[in-house]
């Protein structure tokens, strides 16, 4: 089960608590997921006895190393797949999923990528393109509805790929590691941009990555995940006070606790040399 | 309010950066475009006249065997005189259009079942392919005994040599869609029809066209194989059929008027439906064009 412990909040930038407060209404709960790729249970599951419980509005960072599952917890969410056990609820009107690569259709333009998603959610053809103009607008992109995908900058694909996903009105957006590709530059741009986006939508955020200064730079709460098998170890409730930026003075204490976490649940792999030449002459 | 600065402050701050790392694209000038890409094919086809006005020059067979380039231009003028060389170009592009267009539905409608159902795949598969490797002019006699010297014998010469390339064509272009469209377009609701209509066949379009555009090579090789076999007054002129009249007259610069004319009609077809698609497609989508 998930052991979060409590600690000491100093000069309270941040707290650490047992239980995330009662904030909303939950928007998603999974409750003890298993999930492996094997049948047979040869191979350890990719996530096991996952519990989560995301409230509405709120955004949530997912931290581990390789192999902790994370993109298989969010397509799990996302219902692209289904779990081995356990159960995943979401609310109706689906999910919202952001990829690393913008994954813009290059057959259409930026704006006819964010109208398929309103065509395929059924809004009428003559409210289309004043919605798409609206989203372009949203992530600062108007004047660019004709614009083909690459001719745009990994920047502005990923804005295109957000207003694509907000297009699709769900209560829930997913993102997949959506800046590991960006240089450092956009990256810090495009947290500013996503931090707004959340506020003006009102949206719950499951976001994953690898990287703790983005996790704590933009999560209300940080989930630490353990590799093979996933589980969650440890959470930490994030409250800075003010506008946050990857270099403010709270993001960096947080991190550098988070880190050695997450550096003593890596260093749980190792293999040492002298286990290998065991393992080698039995 | 601060959020509202906050806000244009990061507004600007992107416009700065889209402008800074929006790819720069360079487009060739018309001008320097048609030299690169129409002077090369003039100065080729300029030195082959060349070598048959030397090869001529030389005597070394008479001339009713390799005739000039001018008897040959005097023999088309003929026949176009008479209208037989513009009825033989029309009847011969009607029946490939025809056929093309009728490949092109079955071999769309064969290429979209061998993608969707495994089971399909792995059963005809092997059969299509081999099919795209068997000359159709082997199936001349078989459609002749089956249809007799007909339209009928024709198109089914030219369908099976169009349909496996046009079917093999999209299979290959859906199997190259990259996976994670189809998660988006999953996650955007497309599932089942919609997301072959959608998201598959647009995302299948270049192997698919490579396959159309193989299939109409395929489709007007196996036409002019079955025009020159299925040979009947009843069909009327056609190009096959031109050449056939050429070599039982053993008027050598009739038949190669006729191979000529049917190498212009197939390299037009080629350059001026295919290729301009082809290009069209490949840059809206922002991949190599390659040569031209």
């Amino acid at each position: 089960m998930t052991s979060a412990t409590v600690s000491e909040t100093p000069e309270g930038q941040w707290a650490v608590a047992d239980l995330p407060p009662p904030l909303a209404p939950p928007a998603i709960v999974l409750e003890r997921v298993t999930k492996r790729f094997s049948g047979d249970g040869s191979r350890p599951a990719v996530l096991e006895d996952v519990s989560l419980t995301v409230a509405e509005g709120e955004f949530v960072c997912l931290l581990g190393a390789s192999g902790c599952g994370k993109s298989t917890l969010l397509s799990l969410v996302a219902g692209l797949d289904k779990p081995t056990s356990g159960t995943v609820e979401t609310p109706a009107g689906g999910t919202a999923l952001m990829f690393q690569e913008a994954a813009l259709f290059p057959w259409l333009t930026a704006g006819q990528n964010i109208e398929l998603a309103l065509k395929l959610r059924g809004v009428d053809r003559r409210d289309r393109r004043e919605e798409t103009d609206r989203l372009l607008a949203t992530v600062h992109l108007s004047g660019q509805h004709g614009s083909r995908v690459h001719e745009l900058s990994g920047g502005m694909r990923q804005r295109v790929a957000l207003a694509r996903a907000l297009a699709q009105q769900a209560r829930i957006l997913l993102m997949d590691e959506p800046f590991a590709a960006l240089d450092a530059i956009t990256r810090d741009v495009l947290h500013e941009e996503l931090i707004r986006v959340w506020e003006e939508t009102g949206l719950a955020v499951v976001f994953v990555t690898h990287n703790v200064r983005e996790a704590v730079r933009l999560g209300q709460r940080v989930e630490l995940m353990s590799s093979r098998p996933g589980r969650f170890v440890r959470r930490w409730q994030v409250e800075i006070d003010g506008p946050r930026r990857i270099e403010s003075a709270g993001v960096s204490e947080l991190s550098k606790e988070i880190t050695d976490d997450l550096r003593r649940e890596i260093r749980r792999h190792a293999v040492l040399p002298a286990a290998v030449t065991a393992g080698s002459r039995s | 309010m601060s959020s509202i600065e906050l806000s244009d402050d990061v507004a600007s701050l992107e416009a700065g950066l889209d402008a800074l790392d929006k790819p720069v694209t360079l487009r060739e000038p018309l001008a320097a475009r048609l030299r690169r890409s129409v002077l090369p094919p003039v100065v080729a086809v300029a030195f082959l006249v060349a070598v048959w006005l030397v090869v001529v020059a030389l005597h070394l067979k008479p001339t009713y065997v390799i005739p000039t380039p001018a008897d040959v231009w005097a023999s088309l003028g003929q026949y176009w005189s008479e209208g037989a060389v513009q009825e033989a170009v029309w009847n011969s592009l009607r029946r490939a259009f025809v056929g093309f267009a009728v490949a092109a539905v079955v071999g769309t409608a064969l290429g979209l079942l061998m993608s969707q159902f495994r089971f399909v795949r792995t059963a005809i598969g092997p059969l299509v392919s081999g099919l795209q490797s068997l000359p159709s002019v082997a199936w001349v006699p078989a459609a002749i005994i089956w249809f007799g010297l007909s339209d009928g014998a024709i198109y089914m010469v030219v369908l099976l040599g169009a349909v496996p390339s046009i079917a093999n064509g999209l299979l290959s272009g859906v199997s190259q869609v990259p996976p994670l469209y189809l998660r988006v377009g999953r996650v955007l609701g497309a599932r089942g029809f919609t997301a072959i209509r959608y998201v598959v066949l647009p995302a299948a379009m270049p192997g698919y066209l490579g396959g159309l555009r193989q299939g109409w090579a395929f489709a007007w090789r196996s036409l002019m194989a079955a025009e020159l076999i299925t040979f009947s007054p009843a069909l009327g002129t056609s190009l096959g059929q031109l050449l056939q009249i050429g070599r039982e007259l053993s008027d050598m610069s009739l038949v190669m008027a006729a191979i000529l004319l049917i190498l212009v009609v197939g390299v037009g077809i080629e350059l001026l439906v295919f290729s301009p698609i082809e290009r069209r497609m490949l840059r809206a989508r922002g991949l190599n064009v390659g040569p031209t």
